[in-house]
């Protein structure tokens, strides 16, 4: 049981080397230069963008980046490499508030202003039934065939003619080691009540949710709108006793280190990031019951010229070279989808080879879980019960 | 080639026009068509159609009348919070400040420089488990060791408060800086004490000062979303949160639309009944 217990021993063994790669503060570097590049190229190009670019939007955080230079690395060499130039925007904050943010010019044919796109499964998926994307050109994305087996053949896009996941998320578990010392596996432990009033819960509803329905004993991949719902009232529940704090996004990092909150379900790379620059105050676990995994797409909008496509499928190809992925996830840390990175990682940072925070081994893997796909009626109704019990 | 007088003052007024009418009277419009649709028929989520469903507007309101009431109750309490507190500091900078009064003009208006999403964000640190508010109140036994502060329906009032003040503050030491100071040295010399003579003379004087710092306060913390998300909990949310999440997160366009009317239309109508009871011949 001991290796299956947590995700932290190699984790803590490689503290202290990473926090100089890392720093937080370079991503807020980088969060400042990814503004002044929005600030450039955001209005520029109505539809008529050269014919050597592609633009690229992703979430903040997520791309290999040099605080001395402030460059992408790896988009650097992109860019010597092929003589196309990438413009990176990391506006990509919310699926939901992109989605928002394009929609009408996705309906109506016109430029959305990127070549490249990031969204989350679900939303994927959204994006897909709605014919927002082109499919691949085979021929320009050889690297494709190294996508893991696991995630070769989703729901929304069987045979990944449209869609390539950018990175793994798993979610589970994190705590404080000061206030839980014993860590926590079930839903049990994270209710105990040292705990009580500074618990925080993701505002990704099919993380949350499908932690506590995993724990409920619920086969998350066909859920019910009825164990749906159970489990709704349920984290309801949990927020009129006061034992929730808050639902969150990415800041129930900040109310961790605060001291706010000592127990979340949370992301493994977020978690990851926490335990390396707080020296081990504090760990991430699956639960025994199984947590969840997802995945961030990199898709080409329906919008994008036949240039932009061209290049955007170069840069999707570029990043599913096994020694690109790679480079990115030793600096990301979230689960690498590109089968032959983990024997590249040996090349790059070693001690990262056997992190199952970036290469679950398959005992972890099994005990992950991708939540179904909901059609338009629950994706609503079922949003509709999750915000309502956050008082919404 | 002079144009003849008649059109100029439209020719001068025409940007103004043109900008309230695309950026204001458009979205208006817009959003109340929103307002009364409903979801297409086995459509994608998000596509809506126009059904003149003023239902929309009842079923928003009894499904979210909670957040309605906290919001306006909140907005009350803040208010009179901001107000208790920037009357004297206004009264004092007009009256007591000598050669220090633009100075501290400049630092009512300085938290102005820094984004209001960060400063609120400031107060969750400063509110924090781990800044020195709590230890500090904890260690004086003011409040127990299980209290916290943060995720609090009084942190929620306290940021928004702060957040707040200089729009109270500036319109009350614009009218008390008016009064001159010898109304009251005549009350002095009619035999009124201190008491006195600010309750029939500064006070009366500065009511239009009053009204527009409460109008200023109140409008946008009644419909304020961020302090309640960044300082609350699930259970001290928000009309605007509401307001946020069917938009963003449920893609409930025509309810959010509804919420949002049903928000102005409270507004306003408290503000007339407001401004109604005060007399509005003295605003400034």
């Amino acid at each position: 049981m001991a290796t299956e217990r947590s995700l932290s021993p190699e984790a803590r063994s490689i503290l202290n080397s990473q926090i100089s790669r890392r720093g937080v503060l370079a991503g807020a570097g980088g969060l400042g230069a990814a503004g002044l590049l929005a600030a450039c190229g955001g209005s520029s190009s109505s539809g008529g963008e050269d014919t050597k670019t592609v633009r690229w939007g992703n979430w903040p955080l997520y791309l290999d980046f040099d605080s001395d230079t402030k460059k992408y690395p790896t988009l650097e060499k992109f860019m010597t490499e092929t003589g196309l130039t990438a413009k990176y925007f990391e506006d990509y904050n919310d699926n939901d508030e992109f989605f928002g943010k394009v929609q009408a010019q996705l309906k109506l044919g016109e430029d959305i202003g990127y070549d490249v796109v990031t969204p989350t499964d679900w939303m994927a998926a959204r994006w897909i039934r709605l014919g927002y994307t082109q499919k691949f050109d085979a021929a320009n994305v050889p690297n494709k065939v190294n996508i893991l087996d696991s995630l070769a053949s989703p729901s929304y896009d069987p045979k990944r003619e449209s869609s390539l996941t950018w990175q793994g998320i798993m979610a589970g578990f994190g705590w404080n080691t000061q206030k839980n010392p014993k860590g926590i596996r079930t839903l049990d432990d994270l209710f105990a009540p040292q705990n009580k009033g500074k618990i925080v819960v993701l505002t990704e509803m099919r993380d949350t949710l499908g932690i506590i329905l995993l724990a409920q004993g619920v086969d998350i991949t066909k859920v019910t709108e009825n164990q749906f719902m159970n489990a709704v009232d349920f984290m309801a529940k949990k927020i009129s006793d006061g034992w929730i704090r808050g639902v969150k996004g990415n800041e129930y990092a900040q109310d961790l280190t605060s001291g706010d909150a000592t127990a979340v379900i949370g992301w493994s790379g977020d978690m990851f990031i926490l335990a390396s620059e707080n020296e081990g105050k504090f760990d991430f676990a699956i639960p025994e019951s199984g947590g969840t995994i997802s995945g961030d797409n990199l898709m080409i909008p329906s919008t994008a010229s036949a240039d932009g496509k061209k290049n955007g499928e170069a840069l999707i190809n570029y990043y599913y070279d096994p020694m690109v992925a790679a480079e990115v996830a030793a600096y990301v840390n979230y689960v690498c989808p590109v089968k032959g990175a983990q024997a590249a990682m040996e090349k790059i940072a070693p001690e990262l080879v056997n992190s199952e925070y970036i290469f679950p081994s398959d005992k972890t893997s099994s005990r992950l879980h991708i939540f179904r796909s909901l059609t338009p009626d629950e994706e609503t109704k079922w949003a509709e019960a999750f915000q309502k019990a956050q008082g919404n | 080639m002079s144009l003849p007088k008649v059109r100029v003052p439209y020719l001068l007024l025409f940007p103004g026009f043109a900008f309230l009418f695309t950026f204001f009277i458009l979205p208006i419009v817009n959003l109340a068509q929103t307002s009364t649709q409903t979801p297409i028929a086995g459509g994608d989520t998000g596509e809506y159609e126009q059904t003149f469903a003023f239902s929309n507007y009842i079923q928003a309101f009894v499904d979210n009348k909670e957040q309605f009431a906290r919001s306006f109750v909140f907005a009350t309490f803040s208010t009179l919070l901001a107000l208790l507190i920037a009357y004297p500091l206004a009264y004092a900078i007009a009256f007591k400040s000598g050669k220090f009064k633009n100075i501290l003009l400049v630092l009512v208006v300085a938290p102005f420089f820094t984004s209001f999403l960060l400063r609120t964000i400031a107060w969750k640190q400063i509110l924090g488990e781990e800044g020195f508010v709590v230890p500090g109140l904890r260690s004086l036994h003011i409040i127990s060791q299980q209290t916290t502060l943060t995720s609090t329906s009084f942190a929620v009032v306290a940021g928004m408060t702060y957040n707040f003040l200089p729009f109270m503050t500036l319109p009350l030491y614009a009218s008390l800086e008016r009064i001159d100071p010898r109304t009251i040295e005549a009350a002095g010399d009619l035999y009124a004490n201190g008491i006195t003579a600010f309750r029939r003379v500064t006070m009366p004087l500065s009511l239009p000062g009053v009204v527009a710092g409460t109008l200023l306060t109140f409008i946008p913390a009644a419909g304020d979303y961020v302090n309640a998300a960044i300082l609350g909990s699930p259970t001290s949310k928000m009309v605007g949160n509401v307001i946020e999440s069917r938009y963003f997160k449920i893609v409930d366009y025509p309810t959010a639309a509804a919420l949002s009317f049903t928000l102005m239309a409270t507004i306003l109508v408290l503000v007339t009944l407001y401004i109604r009871k005060v007399g509005t011949e003295e605003l400034v």
